[in-house]
């Protein structure tokens, strides 16, 4: 069985004095231990839903959700999430916000700090120790979220479109660190976009969702070498890709639209 | 056309001109006050001169009675403003964040809140009699259902994507209240503890109406009785001074606890 497995997994919403939505329908993936997966859909697919099943946020309708055999049922620290908004805590310094899981696991304080100021250094933030989030730019307070999802060392981390807010050449600067990190300390990771460069650049699975109601409609291995730099982008490899879930995407950006 | 004008909406001016345009306002109504009364066109008993005012000042300061009455009156309104905080913020914080509290409380909060405050003094009077209980109860009355609406709607606002971090971390219910919501509530609790400051002053008069002996709310009602306007208008100062220093100190608090908050 796979690492992370989710099988037959539907969800509705039914809300009041409204049709009930399916969000996701029959869905079922896999992912395997220390892999890169990307899901990349159109927006309103249902793939932030499928995230936040994972983290233990939301409950399916019918299916089951297994981490490593074992059903999920909550959320906890061993499904680490990186949010699209900004989440860090602002009325905690950086290492403060870096702390704070594994202060939760009781960890002796000298351990926590030096957790801490190892992965601040290891997402470049070194000497921003003692800032507080509302002196950081966007880009900085992601890789804040980023190391303090790390701190906890999940099992698996969820990224749920954590570079969506951020210009594209800042984007591009911290794909290419969370893939230096990724190469360092090699985890599983579960990450959603809709930017499908951004999918086919990080991931080594990359899974299309079709429009609501959400099914994962293709999946496509990425074989393209890794470490990757940004010369991957305009190779042949990339482009080839691009085409195949630009042409799948397509289909479905249509027919969410002018359903 | 400029869109950096003086005129133009949402433009930076510059801060000598700020503060220029500000102390011209002010001199403006004391020549206006100057000029109503030295210019001889409102007659003596209806608005008395600055230096009327400013003689019944000295007198009230040199023998301490001024002084008197801002203690009576501080005691009142801090009294009830903190025991109406003291309630409001943790009641309200759990008001806006859990459905069943808000279930339980929103009808009784949404009615008071329109109730005037001196409707309620005679009851106030027949239940808790006319002394400094009743004062402190017309404060706490006017300001503590206003601030339960307003600490419910900042509760009410915390970010949920924060909550959901927190769970991802490893938090439970009981540590997500506590170190979630707790602090992100205090810049809101912070400035409506401010603005509900300045309600309560607004209430001291009405506080003062019943069988008061002190106080500044009283020392302007009983001025009244004698037509000497230099005290009402002394009285109406003296508490817009203490009102503008609580703002200040509000402030000044908020900036010493809340270094990490965003400056409104």
């Amino acid at each position: 069985m796979s690492f992370l497995a989710l099988t037959d997994i539907t969800v509705r919403f039914e809300p009041k004095k409204k049709p009930a939505v399916i969000a996701l329908d029959d869905v079922s993936l896999a992912v395997e231990h220390n892999t890169f997966s990307v899901i990349v859909g159109p927006s309103g697919c249902g793939k932030s839903t499928l995230l936040r099943l994972v983290a233990g946020l939301e409950t399916p309708t019918s299916g089951q959700l297994m981490l490593d055999g074992v059903s999920i049922s909550g959320p906890s620290a061993d499904r680490g999430m990186v949010f699209q908004s900004y989440t860090l805590f602002p009325w905690l310094t950086v290492r403060e916000n870096v702390m704070f899981g594994p202060k939760l696991k009781r960890m002796p304080k000298s351990e926590c700090e030096d957790i801490a100021d190892d992965l601040i250094a290891a997402v470049r933030l070194t000497g921003f120790e003692d800032s507080y989030p509302k002196e950081l730019s966007g880009g900085m307070r992601q890789r804040v979220a980023l190391a303090r999802a790390l701190a906890n060392d999940p099992r698996i981390l969820l990224m749920d479109e954590p570079f969506g807010a951020l210009d594209s050449q800042t984007r591009q600067l911290m794909q290419e660190l969370l893939l230096e990190i990724w190469q360092r300390r090699r985890k599983t990771v579960l990450f959603i976009t809709h930017d499908i460069d951004e999918a086919i650049f990080l991931g080594d699975e990359v899974h299309v969702m079709s429009a609501r109601p959400g099914r994962i409609k293709s999946t496509l291995s990425i074989d393209i070498n890794r470490p990757r730099g940004i010369d991957v982008l305009t190779s042949p490899a990339f482009m080839d890709y691009k085409r195949q879930i630009i042409s799948l995407m397509h289909d479905e950006a249509v027919r969410a639209e002018m359903a | 056309m400029s869109t950096s004008s003086l005129l133009s909406p949402k433009t930076e001016i510059p801060r000598s001109l700020y503060i220029g345009l500000s102390v011209s306002s002010f001199l403006a109504i004391l020549c206006l006050w100057c000029l109503l009364t030295y210019g001889g066109f409102t007659p003596p008993d209806f608005l008395a001169t600055p230096a009327e005012v400013l003689s019944a000042a000295t007198k009230r300061i040199g023998d301490l009675s001024l002084f008197h009455h801002m203690g009576s009156s501080l005691t009142v309104i801090l009294s009830g403003f903190l025991l109406a905080s003291v309630l409001a913020v943790p009641i309200g914080i759990l008001m806006g964040s859990f459905k069943a509290i808000q279930a339980v409380l929103e009808p009784i909060t949404g009615f008071m809140r329109y109730i005037p405050v001196s409707a309620l003094i005679p009851l106030l009077i027949l239940w808790v009699g006319i002394g400094i209980e009743q004062k402190i109860m017309v404060i706490f009355l006017g300001t503590f259902f206003q601030q339960l609406i307003l600490i419910s709607d900042v509760s009410a606002r915390v970010s949920k994507d924060l909550i959901d971090c927190a769970y991802t971390l490893g938090a439970r219910r009981g540590q997500v209240v506590r170190s979630i919501l707790l602090p992100a509530c205090m810049p809101g609790v912070m400035d409506n503890l401010r603005v509900t400051m300045g309600w309560a002053w607004t209430y001291l008069v009405v506080a003062e109406l019943v069988a008061a002996n002190s106080g500044l709310g009283y020392m302007i009602l009983n001025a009244m009785r004698g037509l000497f306007t230099d005290v009402i208008l002394l009285g109406v100062f003296t508490i817009g001074i203490l009102g503008l220093l609580t703002d200040f100190l509000f402030k000044w608090l908020r900036h010493r606890l809340l270094p990490w908050s965003a400056e409104f």
